[in-house]
């Protein structure tokens, strides 16, 4: 019993400081940020600045032009999460429940795109964007991202999970496919659309490379990339960098912290059917 | 019920199909061989999408270019760094976590909230943690008696400095996984093992281990699959360089370079593909060893 309870101990102790090391780096970008310019550079680091500069927050905002980069992050990860939902549901419908010529082929060859990098379709897709107009334009930052094939995996593998005999008593009773799907599908499939959803919202709110690739002027810049070359201009202005820093990161962080069931549930079952 | 397919089911099909296929397929799949055709592009005109000269020059220039080789031997390291150690750690948290233990949901919480944030944003919070002077890992490491690292500036530890920065941030998605192949194994081996006296250690390492190994070999490869892929980190850490001395120079740095830096899309096409067949070889040497080890 003793040697249990000792073991317990040790369990925890291991698991706290573990845990300290996961969000250290976070406690120290917000207390970072909320220093005076003479208190960041000093050794023994101050955990807890003396008087809390949230001035900090307004200068970087009014730096660089963060307002804009917020907005055009808002607008990217609204539009591509709507736009991939409905594409998803769509073809997770008729991959699911319609009975087409070549569904298991075009379902496996799909999946089989899955395993190529996404950096191999960089360059093409940079040149067909150009060559339809779109780079610097909001739609190069969202319409590559309407669909995505793992969503429509994920879907497909829930709505396989509702019983058929639903949409044979709903066609009794002269319910359309459509309607079917959008008033019954939809509402059951509920979790997996949040999980779904909030998948992409925060893939998106964080995407970097292909923001920074299709983007050139400041205007059409999203927060990650914004931060980049803020970072640049900021230079060894830490408190500046953090503050900046917190902005993009916090969101996500209470995001997760509200909605983790969905994150962590779907995370885990992608991962085990995969 | 006759569910067999019907020229009017599929055309039904491939109406709801329509908007997921024109986006994945102009996307997605156009790219794949569009790609593929551009790395054989010595020649090209991308404004007009004109091609005036093809040829295999494109791959024996990377094969040529020191440069490539640097990022690959570069990508190697970090991935033989970053794995190892992140599915050790990862697996350990995961078999505590997976005890009777109180604040189980709170901890799961905390180890994966890195997951969720920027890597552009926690990597300029690390360029800051990494700090030479006034950082708060060489303040720590000062408690041991460790003379101030150059994380950052000494071609020797930016590669270290990147492996720790991308375990601390894909550790929480590891645990995860582990924690759902945990909870698959019948909790009566270890009732078993118990009654016959078997050590902690001994559970452990003949029914967890044995039992787990279809969850690692996953994580394994989507482990080494990512880790081929690094670049956000290295480009905000280091401010938009591959690394002093381009010791942080990556696979993807390299392509990115080639295309955005240099415009040449056929060499850059060329090494994308070279790093393409490098991940699908080794998801092929991932799925026979993993056929003949798993336990299922």
């Amino acid at each position: 019993m003793q040697r249990e309870a000792l073991s317990k101990g040790f369990v925890y102790t291991l698991l706290i400081i573990g845990g300290l090391l996961m969000i250290l780096p976070f406690v120290w970008m917000i207390s970072t940020s909320l220093k005076a310019p003479n208190e960041v550079m000093i050794m023994p680091p101050k955990w807890i600045p003396d008087i809390f500069h949230w001035d900090n927050y307004v200068t970087a905002w009014t730096m660089a032009p963060f307002a804009r980069y917020t907005l055009n992050s808002l607008v990217v990860v609204i539009a591509s999460t709507i736009g991939e939902l409905i594409t998803t549901i769509l073809a997770a419908y008729a991959f699911s429940r319609i009975n087409f010529y070549g569904r298991d082929i075009a379902f496996a060859v799909l999946l089989g795109t899955m395993m190529v990098p996404g950096e191999v379709l960089l360059i093409p897709n940079f040149v067909t964007l150009a060559n339809l107009g779109w780079i610097d334009q909001y739609e190069a930052l969202i319409i590559p991202w309407l669909a995505s094939i793992f969503s429509i995996f994920l879907l497909r593998q829930f709505f396989l999970s509702i019983p058929k005999e639903l949409s044979f008593a709903a066609k009794i009773d002269g319910c359309s496919d459509f309607r079917f799907l959008w008033s019954i599908m939809v509402p059951l499939a509920k979790p997996a659309l949040i999980t779904i959803a909030l998948l992409k919202a925060i893939g998106s709110w964080n995407a970097f490379l292909w923001p920074l690739i299709v983007t050139s002027s400041e205007n059409m810049r999203t927060l990650p990339v914004g931060l980049t070359s803020f970072s640049t201009d900021a230079g060894t202005m830490y408190e500046l960098l953090m503050a900046a820093s917190t902005m993009i990161i916090l969101p996500m962080i209470i995001l997760y912290i509200i909605l983790q069931k969905y994150i962590i549930e779907g995370v885990a079952r992608a991962g085990i059917k995969g | 019920m006759n569910d067999t397919p019907t020229i009017g089911k599929t055309l039904k099909a491939l109406l709801y199909l329509a908007p997921a296929l024109l986006i994945i397929g102009t996307f997605n799949i156009y790219p794949i061989i569009k790609s593929f055709l551009m790395s054989f592009y010595t020649d090209y005109d991308y404004f007009k999408d004109i091609v005036n000269e093809r040829g295999l020059s494109n791959y024996s220039y990377i094969f040529q270019d020191p440069e490539f080789w640097l990022s690959m031997k570069n990508t190697m390291i970090f991935v033989i760094g970053v794995v190892p150690i992140s599915i050790i750690l990862s697996l350990g948290i995961a078999v505590l976590l997976n005890q009777k233990i109180k604040f189980r949901g709170f901890f799961r919480t905390v180890y994966f909230i890195p997951f969720v944030t920027s890597v552009v944003a926690v990597s300029i919070v690390w360029r800051w943690i990494f700090h030479t002077q006034y950082g708060l890992l060489n303040h720590f490491l000062g408690f041991f008696g460790v003379s101030p690292i150059k994380w950052l500036s000494d071609p020797q530890m930016a590669m270290p400095a990147l492996i720790i920065l991308a375990v601390w941030k894909g550790l929480g998605y590891n645990i995860i996984i582990f924690l759902a192949g945990l909870q698959n194994i019948n909790q009566q081996y270890y009732l078993a093992a118990k009654i016959d006296g078997a050590s902690s250690w001994q559970r452990f390492k003949n029914i967890t281990v044995p039992l787990l190994s279809s969850t690692t070999f996953f994580i394994s490869i989507i482990s080494i699959i990512n880790s081929f892929k690094v670049f956000d980190e290295v480009f905000a850490l280091f401010g938009g360089q591959p690394g002093p001395a381009n010791s942080a120079q990556t696979v993807v740095y390299y392509i990115f370079n080639k295309f955005y830096g240099e415009w040449d899309f056929g060499v850059a096409s060329a090494a994308a593909y070279a790093l393409f067949i490098v991940i699908f070889i080794l998801t092929l040497v991932q799925l026979y060893v993993g056929k003949r080890k798993v336990n299922y």
